[in-house]
């Protein structure tokens, strides 16, 4: 009898839909447990965000601090690893996403925990699968320690549905806190109106044979046509053509949307295992021989520089028709 | 300034992915350094250089340590010819130890050299985990900045401004020394290091981790590598994470080549039903 306690990740007022991937896993953790899951909402605006919590969980804890106004693992992980014990929780998740994989080791060494990382399937209680090498094999892991740590794969897990009661709210004390000198700068963000490139359904990707920055803008027309997410192979992203966390790949951001489209893309095993979970994959390069066509449903042999216009034209002609 | 590079040696990933028994077929595998772990040990060097490649702050040191197989000796001496000072080996099998174990001999390693920073890759490149290195700075109490593409040495060498990769961004975190960095793949960018002696219209290659001159490989061969077990540093082949088993994954259908764009959007419309 242990309980799931399932840290969600919320923007302004809405959980995140990271946390309903993560949810969606604490479910089924719980079902393992024999527990319930707990909904755990950290830092400033946690309070309002619990509103939208106790639609998908029965239970909320929520903390929220002035001294927790911006994320910092040393000073999440202690109140992570407390709230672990005070709640009975054998289970401690998050969502395998920059904080997530940032804070949960950390959590786990304070509280003893082995840990399973970046799972993309919880076969039973204390047994999880996980994608290794760069996604070419998958791993079943046995974790013996009396809680353990879990990250998800966002994509591999359904978002969790509303429950058809809301759950209760109960708010904890930070208790003392001490960031160990570290101190959050600044964040350069990155604005944009495109969806997030991990919940993004379609994404538009462009490679080294983009050539440029300014190439990638007949792509972003494409993306906006189509509702799409910007993203971009390391090569493009390491010679500075397009920000760097439009990167999709085993280092980037992990995708699988129902349509992907690589556009002058070689396919390194590198990118290849941030998006072959993708639904329908489309390549388009000149070069036939490219690795990236072996993962692709369906593939172009042709020059971007001529058929992005073309694919735009067509799709705006298909458009017209509905 | 003294640094600890933990560095793990990985099967190529350019090879490709066999099972055996129900797990990874290594048979005949070639084996390389990490590469993250390689990356953490050029940022070591470039923290630690004055004013160009190969060139060293006085009194500075960079201790590699390795927990894994005997053969692994070979890889722990790439990173010693690439300018490391002297090495830490030891000597296991990958069954006996798993994050928790790994941390524990990290741990106490780090009791006896109190080095001011740890800095190492953000994962292995086998097993993904992504782990050691939160585990590590969680376990000694000290300020962790993971994901770093840029670091920069504050002028009185006691913090750092790391720029860590996250969703939506660059944040820039500040840490004291000691504090443990794991390091992502931008950090081998031509000034993605800065250390305020080396000056910054220095141009590092940008191309990866330094590949290891002759003169570094002979000089490698002479510098200090301490061999130990497990129990030396008060840990036990005692491991919490086991791995049942490994699979591959179903290939995808094969897919097939279209001849124009109309019917790549006609396909895409009627038989994928993705427009």
């Amino acid at each position: 009898m242990g309980n799931i306690l399932a840290l969600c990740e919320f923007n302004g007022p809405t959980l995140r839909s990271s946390a309903l991937a993560n949810l969606s896993f604490a479910r089924s953790a719980a079902t393992a447990h024999g527990g319930e899951v707990i909904a755990l909402l950290l830092g400033a605006g946690a309070q309002a965000a619990s509103s939208d919590a106790v639609k998908y969980a029965a239970k909320v804890v929520v903390v929220e601090d002035a001294g927790l106004a911006h994320y910092l693992a040393e000073t999440y992980a202690p109140i992570v690893a407390r709230l672990a014990k005070e709640n009975n929780a054998t289970v401690v998740s998050a969502t395998a996403t920059s904080q997530g994989k940032d804070l949960l080791p950390r959590v786990a060494a304070l509280l003893d925990a082995g840990m399973a990382s970046d799972i993309s399937k919880i076969d039973n209680k204390d047994t999880f699968v996980r994608p290794i090498l760069s996604g070419n094999a998958l791993s079943t892991v046995q974790i013996s320690t009396a809680i353990v740590c879990v990250t998800v794969r966002q994509t591999e897990f359904e978002p969790a549905a509303e429950l058809g009661a809301a759950g209760t709210v109960t708010t904890a004390p930070a208790g003392a806190i001490d960031a160990l000198g570290a101190t959050f700068d600044r964040l350069d963000a990155q604005k944009s109106d495109r969806p997030d490139l991990g919940d993004a359904k379609v994404v538009v990707s462009g490679g080294r044979g983009m050539k440029n920055g300014e190439n990638f803008k007949v792509l972003e027309e494409l993306a906006d046509l189509l509702g799409a997410a910007m993203g971009a192979s390391r090569a493009a992203t390491d010679a500075g053509m397009v920000p760097a966390d439009w990167q999709v790949g085993q280092t980037g951001k992990i995708v699988a949307p129902n349509l992907y489209f690589a556009v002058a893309i070689s396919g390194a095993i590198q990118h290849l295992a941030g998006m072959k979970g993708s639904k329908t994959i489309v390549a388009i390069n000149k070069n036939k021989d490219e690795p990236i066509f072996q993962v692709a449903d369906y593939g172009l042999v042709a020059e971007w520089e001529k058929a992005i216009p073309e694919l735009i034209s067509e799709i705006k002609k298909l458009k017209a028709t509905r | 300034m003294k640094i600890l590079v933990p560095v793990k040696r990985v099967p190529d990933p350019t090879q490709k992915a066999k099972i055996k028994d129900g797990h990874i077929d290594l048979t005949g595998a070639s084996w390389i350094v990490n590469t993250f772990d390689e990356y953490a040990v050029e940022t070591a060097l470039r923290l630690l250089e004055n004013g160009a490649e190969n060139s060293r702050i006085a009194g500075t040191e960079i201790i590699v340590v390795s927990i894994g197989p005997e053969d692994a000796a070979k890889e722990i001496r790439t990173t010693l010819a690439m300018g490391a000072d002297r090495a830490i080996h030891v000597v296991t099998t990958d069954a006996e130890i798993d994050a928790l174990v790994v941390v524990k001999v990290l741990q106490s390693i780090i009791a006896t050299e109190k080095p001011d920073l740890v800095v190492m890759g953000k994962q292995a490149v086998d097993g993904d985990a992504n782990q050691v290195g939160q585990m590590l700075a969680g376990k000694l109490g000290w300020p962790q900045a993971t994901f770093a593409a840029t670091v920069e040495l504050g002028a009185d060498k006691r913090s750092l401004l790391v720029g860590r990769e996250v969703d939506g961004g660059v944040e820039y975190k500040r840490v004291p020394v000691p504090a443990v960095i794991t390091v992502d793949l931008r950090i081998v960018g031509s000034k993605s290091v800065k250390n305020g002696v080396t000056p910054d219209s220095h141009n590092y290659s940008g191309e990866g981790a330094r590949l290891p001159s002759l003169k570094g490989i002979m000089a490698a061969k002479k510098k200090p590598m301490v061999t130990g077990k497990l129990g030396d540093y008060g840990a036990e082949a005692t491991p919490m994470i086991k791995e049942l088993s490994v699979t591959l994954p179903p290939p995808r259908a094969a897919g097939q080549i279209v001849a124009d764009v109309p019917t790549l959007v006609k396909k895409l419309a009627d038989e994928a039903k993705a427009l």
